[in-house]
């Protein structure tokens, strides 16, 4: 059963329905989930969460959905990955990777979609919906094929290859729109109000964004119920950021992190901050769409809304959602926010790959970029316990990285192959 | 007639335009201010408008040619 006990304006703090809704009726500020802790508290142990599924719906009683039924297609409880040799390289002795590119659909997506669509199956919707330039496409459309339900996905018309094809085979109902990424936007909005859809980001999504408290959950479990001193996280319209934050401090409210104890959760849950929890808040952008970092480096309570330009297309939220709410964390938490040269995006991605053996999309190239910076300059000390988001996986932007493709390239012979191989590996003894 | 909930955020040289007044007035369209916070370097209002539903694109599109960003009141709902 679900805990929730309806949605709440953040802005005017107005109660609202568990309903289909993305705003307040109010004041058209954003929504939250309320739960009842009190009830929640009552059953919830670490013995209960073990027993659940290797999914991320082993934290159900802290997931807005009612039945015992979810769409699951096992999106969650990805490898938390100590990495050593990313850690020696930077200068970190105790660096995890949380490696979400291994979702069913390759991305963080799946944790939040998986939400969203289950509540659009208990709402009575048939079909559920998305504009995406990426990710959120390929994982709509895979949820909706398990729940059996339709899918309408909106792409950009000069979407790559590789993502069309990702999300097409699940069988949506694709539509490529061709217009700037404004007109996209405004679009889909319209659509959204016109069309008895669930789309999963706009009325969906309260419940939708609830999703990703699952990425704090998780680390704190696989670091036997534990928060680490530092995380960093790649944002784009902020919600994931302030969901981590939101889970790690769940976590120690409800008294399921080690030697912590519980306590209340106050008048507005959402701002709830349990002073055992003292992870530092690392944010990371790309320079071509930072509008989150700039505020936070200018010290603006607004977030002003940019036009995208970043090849970290999958971060390229110019109007984030829930920008103000992130900085406030920033701010709570003692965090930073950086924003990656562009430049450096490639770099990042390359030097995970070639440390761990994990390969990122451009957001994961962003957020280790960013981690380099934070160990560079000392934010993070050697032996603190430091975890990095990796969200999305580099099949989904090969582009960004071709230039990697050098092969020696030599006829069928052994003269051939002992000619050049000792260009590429040095010290190499023949036959040896 | 329809219904559209808006964001206008508004920079620095634009902040001391009567941009929804004149939006209301030429458009003949009824503007409902719902959250608002104008400051010296800039602005930004959500709001709802009433009217004639090819009056309010026409109305959006003239205010986002006087250079103020018109955005869904939820944010960006095109993601990665």
């Amino acid at each position: 059963m679900a805990f929730v006990s309806g949605l709440t304006c953040r802005e005017c703090g107005r109660d609202n329905p568990a309903e289909p809704l993305n705003v307040c009726d109010f004041c058209f500020g954003p929504l939250e989930v309320v739960y009842d802790y009190d009830a929640i508290s009552e059953v919830i142990s670490h013995d209960r969460i073990a027993q659940g599924p290797l999914s991320i719906w082993r934290y159900q009683d802290l997931l807005p959905a009612e039945g015992t039924d979810p769409v699951d297609i096992m999106a969650g409880f990805t490898p938390l990955i100590k990495a050593r040799n990313l850690g020696k390289k930077l200068g970190l002795n105790n660096l995890y990777i949380k490696n979400d590119s291994v979702n069913p659909s390759f991305s963080f997506k799946d944790r939040v979609v998986s939400v969203a669509a289950t509540k659009a199956v208990e709402f009575g919707f048939e079909t559920i919906a998305c504009a995406s330039t990426g990710n959120l496409a390929c994982s709509v459309a895979a949820h909706a094929a398990r729940a059996g339900i339709q899918a309408v996905v909106f792409i950009p018309w000069d979407l790559e290859r590789g993502k069309v094809i990702g999300a097409a085979v699940y069988g949506p109902t694709m539509v490529s729109v061709e217009g700037s990424y404004d007109e996209v936007n405004r679009l889909c909005s319209e659509v959204a109000d016109n069309y008895p859809w669930a789309f999963v980001n706009i009325n969906m999504r309260p419940y939708y964004a609830e999703g990703s408290k699952t990425l704090g959950y998780e680390v704190a479990e696989q670091l036997g119920w534990r928060v680490p001193d530092h995380v960093v996280i790649p944002s784009a319209s902020g919600a994931m950021f302030t969901k981590i934050w939101k889970g790690f401090n769940e976590l120690a409210c409800l008294g399921l992190l080690d030697g912590v104890a519980g306590t209340s959760f106050g008048q507005d849950q959402n701002t709830v901050h349990h002073p055992a929890v003292t992870t530092k808040m690392h944010m990371a952008q790309a320079v071509g769409c930072s509008p989150i970092v700039t505020a936070w480096a200018n010290g603006n309570p607004h977030v002003s809304p940019v036009r995208p330009n970043t090849i970290a297309k999958s971060l390229a939220i110019g109007n984030p959602a829930d920008g103000i709410y992130a900085i406030r964390i920033l701010r709570e938490s003692n965090g930073s926010a950086y924003a990656v040269p562009e430049a450096d995006v490639v770099e990042g991605i390359k030097l995970l790959a070639e440390t761990e053996g994990i390969f990122t999309e451009t957001a994961g190239g962003v957020t280790v970029s960013a981690l380099k910076n934070l160990a560079d300059s000392g934010a993070i000390k050697p032996d603190e316990l430091t975890v990095v988001y990796i969200t999305g996986n580099g099949l989904k932007t090969q582009e960004a990285v071709e230039d990697v493709v050098n092969p020696l390239h030599i006829k069928p012979s052994m003269g051939a192959f002992e000619d050049v191989i000792g260009t590429r590996i040095s010290g190499l003894v023949v036959g040896g | 007639m329809g219904t559209q909930r808006v964001k206008f955020t508004f920079m620095t040289e634009l902040v001391k335009e009567p941009i929804i007044y004149r939006l209301g007035q030429e458009f003949n369209l009824v503007t409902n201010i719902r959250r608002a916070d104008v400051r010296e370097d800039m602005g930004w209002v959500v709001l709802e408008l009433d009217g004639d539903d090819t009056e309010i694109q026409r109305g959006l599109d003239w205010v986002a040619s006087t250079g103020v960003r018109v955005d869904p009141v939820s944010g960006d709902v095109i993601e990665g």
